[in-house]
């Protein structure tokens, strides 16, 4: 009887010892079966003039209306996801098409406010407009839970935006100069079409086919992605959408050339009634060559061994 | 005064320690089977880039040499050596040229900054495609400055310009000072390890990583190899 205790006794001891030591080895072996872990709602918040957005209260609005397409763990897997073009954004990754800050950095609150507000034209974002202005707040904290950038960085500062100036003939000149010299054609194609040389090649950041936007088409409530507004113009090409090939130039042209840069875009836009339009029709629609008047369009070049200066603005 | 006599002594100090203790790995990197037949890029939509190659150039996915060697392979020290969180102040550039990049892999350390030249007559979009560090893409037309950036965070970064979607790149960012990119024939070279038990890595673009544990016991140079296995595809 002592004896079978005893084995007993080591039987169990040994049981234990096995179970205590090894779960952790087992475990990695095993697939994952079962459903992914629950959100953990961060308290990320947003701040938007007056207004404050707790992540916690747009729990219930993120799930019925914007999980469908960009997954209940923010990722872009949504069960709609697959049927889109382009895909929803992937919150996970924090990369922001559009912003007012520079390419590389988070987007302000007011920025996704808008953006949520606005939708994205030419993709299925609609406009949600129907949401109350707390309801946006909320929902710009809750995006924040999906990636740790949220915790660690600040928003980017947003560009500063000078008082634009007259629509002239001689803007829309010297805008049209831009437009070849930093060679927007070789995607936009000459005439804004979006069908540059290019053109066909161009994939998002995730290697999906995406095209140039295509200043033609539309009518006289035509919009871009990012907004609608000459001010919104100016920030698609200075800060860049990030996520695709269009690049940031806030580096490379100088805040007064981008305003006439942004009166030559609006008149690619053919069946738009515009002042831009306008001043183009009273000069018999033809843009004049520009004549070099300034002495530089570009940021110049900085000295081989100056190492100080460079990349500025 | 005092600073002044003494310096003589510390150098020696320094030269004879580094002599003394300081090893080095280096090797080939080779491939066994048949690598990927790499394609002549067509330039012809960029004529100003066209022109600068007497015969058109071939992708550079992958470059080997005589006796199977392969280039482009970033070989570095990735544990045995703590990372002294020195970044090298050296200056290093990324040049565009005849819509190439030169290097076509350019190794960094973390936050060490390096420049972005546009050696061309065409505008170029350079944009890194980074799963860890930040996304960013800018524009740069010629006679523009260089642009200034680093990483904060060690990754293999695929760079590419999206006006001419034959450019194809890499940035090596990485946590270590012990790196070199095997080049002339798959050649690389890691000097000045001091004594110690290293993991050695190479990296390829298209054919993955591979390790191997070096000793090093003292003033010595040891040889290391790395073999790929090349794939047609």
């Amino acid at each position: 009887m002592r004896f079978i205790s005893a084995i007993l006794f080591i039987a169990i001891l040994g049981f234990v010892v096995v179970a205590g030591f090894t779960p952790r080895a087992f475990a990695q072996d095993e697939p994952v079966v079962g459903p992914k872990p629950p959100v953990v709602v961060k308290p990320m918040e947003s701040h938007i003039g007056n207004l404050t957005g707790h992540a916690a209260a747009a729990k219930s609005d993120y799930r019925r209306y914007c999980a469908g397409c960009h997954g209940d763990y923010g990722d872009a897997n949504g069960e709609n996801a697959v049927w889109l073009d382009p895909k929803p954004r992937d919150f996970t990754i924090a990369t922001f098409k559009c912003r007012s800050t520079l390419t590389g950095t988070l987007p302000t609150d007011e920025d996704l406010f808008n953006t949520i507000g606005r939708g994205l034209d030419n993709s299925n974002m609609p406009i949600w407009n129907t949401f109350s202005k707390q309801q946006r707040a909320d929902l710009v904290a809750y995006i924040k839970i999906f990636s740790p950038r949220w915790e660690h960085e600040k928003a980017g500062t947003p560009i500063t935006i000078p008082a634009e100036p007259a629509v002239t003939i001689e803007s829309i000149s010297h805008g049209q100069a831009l437009f070849a010299k930093l060679e927007c054609w070789k995607c936009h194609g000459t005439h804004g079409e979006g069908d540059g040389p290019s053109a066909s090649t161009l994939t998002d950041s995730k290697d999906n086919p995406i095209r140039p936007y295509n200043f033609s088409a539309g009518g006289n409530d035509s919009r871009f992605k990012c907004g609608s507004t000459n001010q919104d113009i100016y920030k698609i090409f200075m800060t860049g959408v990030d996520g695709t090939p269009m690049p940031s130039f806030a580096d490379v042209i100088q805040p007064n050339d981008a305003w006439d840069l942004v009166h030559f875009l609006r008149t690619l836009q053919v069946h738009r009634h515009g002042k831009e339009n306008e001043v183009l029709a009273a000069a018999h629609g033809v843009i004049p060559p520009y004549v070099e008047k300034k002495t530089s369009d570009l940021a110049p070049a900085a000295p081989a061994d100056n190492k100080s200066t460079g990349g500025g603005q | 005064m005092r600073t002044k006599q003494m310096l003589p002594a510390l150098l020696t100090l320094l030269v004879c320690s580094s002599l003394m203790f300081a090893g080095t790995v280096s090797g080939k990197v080779t491939y066994t089977g048949t690598p990927a037949h790499q394609k002549p890029i067509d330039m012809s939509k960029e004529p100003t880039c066209a022109k600068q190659h007497a015969t058109p150039i071939v992708t550079e996915t992958v470059v080997t040499g005589a006796n199977n060697a392969l280039d482009n392979v970033v070989v570095y020290v990735s544990s045995g050596a703590p990372d002294d969180g020195q970044v090298p102040t050296q200056a290093i550039t990324y040049t565009q040229k005849g819509c190439q990049y030169i290097p076509h892999v350019l190794a960094m350390h973390v936050d060490q900054e390096f420049d972005i030249v546009n050696d061309d007559q065409t505008s170029h979009n350079i944009h890194p495609l980074p799963k860890v560090n930040i996304e960013w893409n800018k524009s740069q037309p010629p006679g523009t400055a260089p642009i200034k950036e680093k990483y904060d965070k060690p990754e293999f970064i695929e760079v590419k310009c999206n006006i001419h979607p034959w450019m194809h790149g890499y940035f090596a960012v990485l946590k270590t000072s012990h790196y070199d990119v095997s080049k002339d024939g798959g050649d690389f070279k890691l000097p000045n390890l001091p004594p110690g038990k290293y993991t050695i890595t190479a990296w390829h673009e298209k054919y993955g990583t591979q390790t191997a544990d070096v000793t090093i016991t003292g003033n010595e140079t040891k040889e290391q190899n790395f073999t790929f296995k090349a794939t047609p595809y």
